[in-house]
């Protein structure tokens, strides 16, 4: 429970969510531990199931309860204990200190209120303006996401912009009273990639003006190499590898990680078959008892099977969990 | 493929185009969605065509079409000499055996309510193929084929995870022995480690039952990796077409230059040196589509003439066609033709379409 210091704006600590459905206790997020440090970009991968949006929901307190329910863990924001903050304390947190953009742009935005009055609305709330100094700011903010005549379109429908910028819509929106934490959840993924390309540019635009923090959820390993300065990789709710990103793409430490960063096809190279992952991703409700890979690893031992693998220490900055980790990491450092 | 005989299915200025509701209930605007606009291309036996192309490009209702799975407006759609786009509902369900689809969402393109036996013998009660034990024998084969354990013959889409229903898909697919398969988007839905898996599975099985792809996506690398040839769709017009490893490495058209260079490569290093070409704005609107080039609106290169000449597919390179006048067969890189020029323009009686 220690305050975070040294430059983390965010320090989760041992997080456990876990949810009760008919198919028994599913353990989403089983003791994850991670910082984000200010003004980085800490990009959190992993597949469904992964427990990946759960982790990042908790640290808004959004998880449904029931049927979710945090367990157990610390969430230190900026000196604030965030798991014992009341409702109301919570809420003048949301949107204005942490804000979160989703894959899905009409996640948070009302389809029956105009854009003005949306954006108006957060600034009034948190920043206390006035109808004139917050629709001026609403203005201010549509220029700044790339928005054509912002002056004319605030008073529009979101249904009246297409998908991008509905997109851009909601990051206004997100950022509008400058956030230490952004929390962007597969902000591309729905996108073309010429929009996608647009948009990762202004977050990363916007981020260098604001000094923001990012977090950024993807399940695209080459939004992680553009974007992020470090990154963990998640597995059934675990985190598997945390590095830098350099190391992660030039060294991973991990089965998992080695096998996603192989399974992309990679244009500048020829491969007459694709290296593929067997196996299905995991079923949270029956996690054998080792390791949860262990029946989808390709270097597999007795050990996994049995029991669960040790989060080994690299260096200070790259952790992975496996029986294994050293023994990988000192391959991928020789095949590069 | 090098010396090509006759292909398999050759589309002749193929056009769907949807008439837009109008405002009231009875009227009906005059405003149609060029979803298609003219068309030409054709797929050799055994070939893997990808087709790109942004959302709203037509690339969906193009695949749909050749399957005649939606009505073309005009145009030829030959199935060896056939021409499906001729045929009645009668002789084209016939043609349907050889000519099957596989859908994006393998949660929606398979009924809830039947078993994957159900699901994948179909179509052999449908083409009178096999049935009793025989179907049986077939079922567990397909389904052996495509990575799924044969002993779920009596389990329901739902209790299997998106990768195994998209190989369900597959397998229904494979059931009726095509020889051509429209694939739309058949890995969009998985994740990543999944992807991987149904990549392997598609190019397996065509090299063991010498199939035909028309592989439709908007994630080129997978494009590239699959594919023996790439089309690129812009607003309902083919806008360049090549070997698709020359068309990864040496884009010649600007809308395909940006459209790979907004790729994100799992490699910081490449990242961090790339230069990108971001486009402005977004796809125009395929009911009004742009005059002349239909790129020229978010063109970086595009000068007065690309406003009012329509360019024609024409071949740049060997089996490397573009269609955009700023370049021509002895200009073929745009970064070095003269500002305001357009060699396309001068040498029209030369070049010959795809």
């Amino acid at each position: 429970m220690a305050t975070p210091s040294n430059g983390n704006l965010l320090s989760v600590r041992d997080l456990r969510v876990y949810f009760e459905t008919e198919d028994g206790n599913v353990r989403a997020v089983d003791g994850i531990s991670f910082e984000v440090k200010r003004g980085e970009t800490l990009g959190i991968v992993g597949e469904s199931g992964s427990g990946k949006s759960v982790a990042n929901l908790s640290l808004m307190r959004l998880v449904p309860e029931p049927p979710g329910r945090i367990v157990s863990g610390s969430i230190n924001f900026g000196g604030l204990d965030v798991l014992t903050l009341s409702r109301t304390e919570i809420r003048a947190l949301r949107g204005k200190r942490i804000a979160m953009i989703f894959q899905d742009p009409m996640t948070s935005l009302n389809p029956f209120m105009r854009v003005s009055r949306q954006l108006m609305e957060v600034t009034q709330l948190h920043l206390g303006h006035t109808k004139q100094q917050a629709r001026a700011h609403a203005i201010k903010m549509l220029e700044r996401v790339g928005i054509p005549d912002a002056a004319e379109r605030v008073d529009s429908y979101p249904h009246e912009f297409s998908g991008g910028m509905r997109q851009r819509v909601m990051i206004a929106m997100a950022l509008s009273c400058q956030p230490e934490l952004l929390i962007a959840d597969e902000p591309t993924t729905a996108l073309d990639v010429t929009i996608q390309a647009q948009i990762l540019e202004l977050i990363k635009q916007l981020k260098s003006e604001t000094g923001a923090s990012v977090i950024l959820i993807t399940h695209d390993l080459g939004v992680v190499a553009g974007m992020t300065d470090r990154v963990i990789v998640m597995y059934a709710g675990k985190v598997f590898e945390q590095a830098t990103k350099q190391e992660l793409f030039e060294r991973p430490a991990n089965p998992y990680t080695l096998g996603l960063l192989r399974s992309v096809p990679d244009p500048t190279r020829d491969e007459e078959t694709l290296y593929q992952i067997p196996g299905q991703p995991p079923d949270l409700a029956r996690l054998p008892p080792g390791c949860p890979f262990a029946p989808r690893c390709e270097r597999v031992q007795e050990i996994c099977r049995n029991e669960f693998p040790p989060f080994v220490e690299l260096t200070a900055e790259h952790h992975s969990l496996c029986h294994f980790a050293n023994e990988v990491y000192a391959e991928t450092s020789t095949t590069g | 493929m090098n010396e090509a005989p006759q292909p398999l299915i050759s589309i002749k200025d193929l056009k769907v185009h949807f008439p837009v509701a109008g405002r009231g209930l009875f009227s009906r605007s005059n405003q149609v969605v060029r979803a298609v606009d003219g068309v030409d291309l054709s797929i050799q036996s055994g070939e893997t065509l990808g087709l790109v192309g942004e959302s709203g490009c037509g690339k969906t209702t193009l695949g749909r079409a050749i399957l005649r799975l939606t009505e073309t407006t005009s145009g030829q759609i030959l199935f060896r000499d056939q021409d499906l786009a001729q045929l009645s509902n009668s002789q084209m369900r016939a043609q349907r055996r050889k000519l099957q689809v596989i859908f994006q969402d393998p949660y929606a393109s398979l009924n809830p309510r039947m078993t994957v036996s159900q699901i994948i013998g179909e179509p052999l009660e449908t083409f009178r193929l096999a049935s009793g034990e025989a179907r049986k024998r077939r079922v567990q084969e397909l389904m052996e084929m495509v990575g799924l354990n044969a002993r779920f013959l009596k389990r329901y889409p739902h209790e299997f995870s998106g990768g195994q229903r998209q190989r369900i898909g597959i397998a229904r697919a494979l059931a009726v022995d095509p020889e051509f398969i429209v694939a739309d988007e058949p890995i969009s839905a998985l994740d990543v480690s999944i992807q991987a898996q149904i990549l392997n599975v598609l190019a397996r099985l065509r090299d063991q039952k010498h199939l035909t792809y028309l592989f439709i996506s908007h994630d080129l690398r997978a494009v590239r990796h699959v594919s023996d040839r790439i089309a690129v769709m812009y607003l309902g017009k083919i806008v360049e077409l090549a070997e698709a490893k020359s068309l990864y490495a040496n884009p010649l058209m600007p809308y395909t230059k940006a459209l790979i260079s907004a790729v994100p490569v799992a490699n910081p290093k490449v990242e961090m040196a790339r230069r990108r070409i971001v486009l402005t704005g977004d796809v125009p609107s395929p009911i009004n589509p742009p005059s002349g080039c239909r790129f020229h609106t978010r063109c970086p290169y595009a000068i007065d003439a690309c406003r009012d000449v329509q360019p024609q597919l024409v071949q740049i390179k060997p089996n490397h066609f573009a269609a955009c006048i700023r370049i021509s067969a002895d200009e073929p890189d745009i970064e070095h033709v003269r500002p305001g020029d357009a060699p396309g323009l001068r040498q029209t009686s030369t070049s010959h379409s795809a």
